[in-house]
């Protein structure tokens, strides 16, 4: 049911203006069905390369990637993605929006009580009739994890979905996601700048170099939820991971 | 303002309306001026038999405004039509007095409002007659330019094939001003009204494929990853992302199609087709008859604006999920 990922020897390279970019250097990565795993990195490494080569938007330039045991051929709605931004479609309700994925694949049965239930799951009850440019950053992204979710998703691919978002809404999304998870059991991996939103979501932690990204290290973090985030073993590991970033506590707190 | 004014406001407001209008009143002392203007300053010419039909509707127009103001009637419309329907009768009465009343707008080549209004009835049936020719073959051609239009720019966004193909023949033919095509056009199809057809829908097409071309083109392509990663086929991506997402500059492109069907539908009226409002146009100056053009033309301005607003309202419905739509 749910889904492990395979990511073996993968490199690849971006077509930039004619002159190729290394943005990934022999990746290796396992994930077991139902983990959390974080990709922590540099911004601009090739974080989000990764991503869209595991929602099978793009193919890897070496290596393979498989899912389920099989090869990557192309995206599939059992891999859904929620992007940094909403990308919401403007000239539909947020109902219409969140009914994207069944009817894209002409679902027609039970669309109705899917949508309500994702809307009422995502706290969006009330809204299901306002237009995009109505709704505020926070409702927005609720809105597309709602379309990412009505898909009933094996894996659910996350690109910083919350860096837009204020520090509050941020925070208590992170609660909502993680509560998501652990009920649906989806196997997730979330890109993501921010070291401690992996410290307290991931169960693995994956810190990749500048570009073109490698594996620096993979941190198994198996604490029990919900996390403190004040726990001494937590900020242990979130200065260990900030030396491997090349970045030292004492500048971090300076920030 | 002062006290006054100040307490009648908010009594007004208590019986929820509004203090009386100083425009409506003034509307209809105007209206009442220039029909007693056009009663009683004799024409210099005895050519205008409408003139007292005239002064009569200047004293009906006076009656609504002036009721309006006397009982305090609601009515918004009419409270928002106040400065104009001054500034009206106002213009007509210059007109009156240059035109029939001092002749210094000589005639035949200018017409008192009398004039027109001797057309509308002595002449209505040709008039009607030549509109009902015109909105027919406006219909025909501006619907054939525009679904050609759509269809060939949706192709050209989406397709790299077909856009390899037409897009070169679209940067050739397309600049070429449509009446070019006229003398051609009228020896080629088997009747002048086929032609006309073409030739609108020739004037139409080009922008509507050209703005379709360039919205499908500025699709934002995260919308095909989100729909493709949700299980989206092509068809799907094409009829329910890349033509919604391009619909705003779809009508852009169907709002400059309608002015070119415009002037393409009354120059062929005049050179080929023997019906219409630009053949009346035609028709009207062969035979000195002014007065009949400056009907015609009003006729033309007032039709014309109506097709306009009836695009906006359609575009209104479409791009209701727009902000700060522009309203005509």
């Amino acid at each position: 049911m749910v889904m492990p990922i395979d990511i073996a020897h993968v490199s690849h390279r971006l077509d930039l203006a004619g002159a190729p970019l290394p943005v990934l250097n022999d990746v290796s990565l396992k994930v077991a069905p139902g983990e959390f795993v974080a990709l922590l990195g540099p911004s601009g490494c090739g974080k989000s390369t990764l991503l869209r080569l595991v929602a099978g938007l793009e193919k890897p330039s070496w290596g393979r990637i498989l899912a389920d045991g099989a090869e990557i051929a192309g995206p599939d709605p059992h891999r859904v993605v929620v992007f940094q931004d909403p990308t919401l479609f403007p000239w539909r309700t947020v109902a219409q929006n969140i009914a994207l994925g069944p009817e894209a694949r002409g679902e027609k049965a039970g669309q109705r009580e899917a949508v309500a239930k994702v809307v009422k799951l995502v706290g969006l009850s009330g809204f299901e009739d306002a237009l995009p440019h109505q709704l505020s950053g926070g409702m927005a992204q609720r809105v597309a994890l709602a379309r990412a979710l009505i898909n009933k998703p094996r894996l659910l691919i996350l690109d910083e979905p919350f860096s837009k978002l204020d520090s509050l809404t941020r925070l208590s999304m992170q609660g909502e996601l993680l509560s998501l998870w652990r009920e649906a059991g989806f196997t997730t991996l979330l890109v993501t700048h921010d070291v401690e939103e992996a410290l307290v979501l991931a169960t693995k932690i994956v810190v990749l170099s500048a570009r073109p990204a490698q594996i620096l290290t993979v941190i198994d973090n198996p604490r029990a939820f919900p996390r403190d985030r004040s726990d001494p073993e937590l900020v242990s590991l979130r200065q260990r991971i900030l030396a491997l970033l090349g970045v030292t506590a004492t500048e971090n707190s300076a920030a | 303002m002062d006290g006054a004014g100040f307490v009648s406001r908010i009594e007004g407001q208590a019986d929820s309306r509004p203090p009386r209008s100083p425009a409506l009143a003034a509307a209809a002392v105007a209206w009442a001026a220039f029909a007693a203007l056009v009663r009683f300053w004799p024409d210099l010419d005895d050519s205008a038999a409408y003139g007292d039909l005239l002064a009569l509707a200047g004293l009906l127009i006076a009656l609504p405004p002036a009721a309006a103001f006397l009982f305090n009637w609601r009515w918004p419309a009419l409270r928002r039509l106040g400065p104009w329907l001054t500034a009206l009768p106002i213009g007509l009465g210059l007109w009156e007095v240059v035109t029939a009343k001092t002749l210094w707008l000589p005639r035949p080549f200018f017409a008192p409002p009398q004039a027109l209004l001797e057309v509308y009835i002595d002449d209505w049936p040709k008039l009607l007659d030549s509109l009902v020719h015109s909105l027919q073959l406006l219909a025909c051609g501006y619907g054939l330019g525009a679904l050609s239009g759509f269809i060939v720019g949706v192709s050209i966004g989406w397709s790299r094939a077909v856009g390899y193909w037409v897009h070169p023949v679209l940067r050739l033919i397309g600049p070429l001003p449509a009446t070019a095509w006229l003398p051609l056009m009228f020896f080629a199809m088997p009747s002048s009204w086929s032609a006309a057809v073409c030739l609108i829908a020739l004037a139409s097409g080009f922008p509507v494929a050209i703005l379709t071309w360039s919205g499908v083109s500025s699709v934002d392509r995260s919308y095909y990853d989100i729909a493709r990663t949700l299980g989206a086929n092509q068809r799907f991506l094409v009829l329910k992302v890349a033509i919604p997402a391009a619909l705003p500059h779809v009508f852009v492109g169907l709002f400059m199609g309608l002015g070119a069907s415009f002037t393409v539908l009354i120059v062929a009226e005049m050179m080929g087709v023997k019906a219409g409002l630009g053949w009346y146009l035609q028709w009207a100056q062969g035979w000195a008859s002014y007065s009949n053009m400056y009907a015609a033309l009003l006729v033309m301005a007032l039709v014309f604006s109506s097709l306009i607003s009836l695009l906006f309202r359609l575009r209104g419905r479409f791009l209701a999920w727009q902000k700060g739509l522009v309203q005509w």
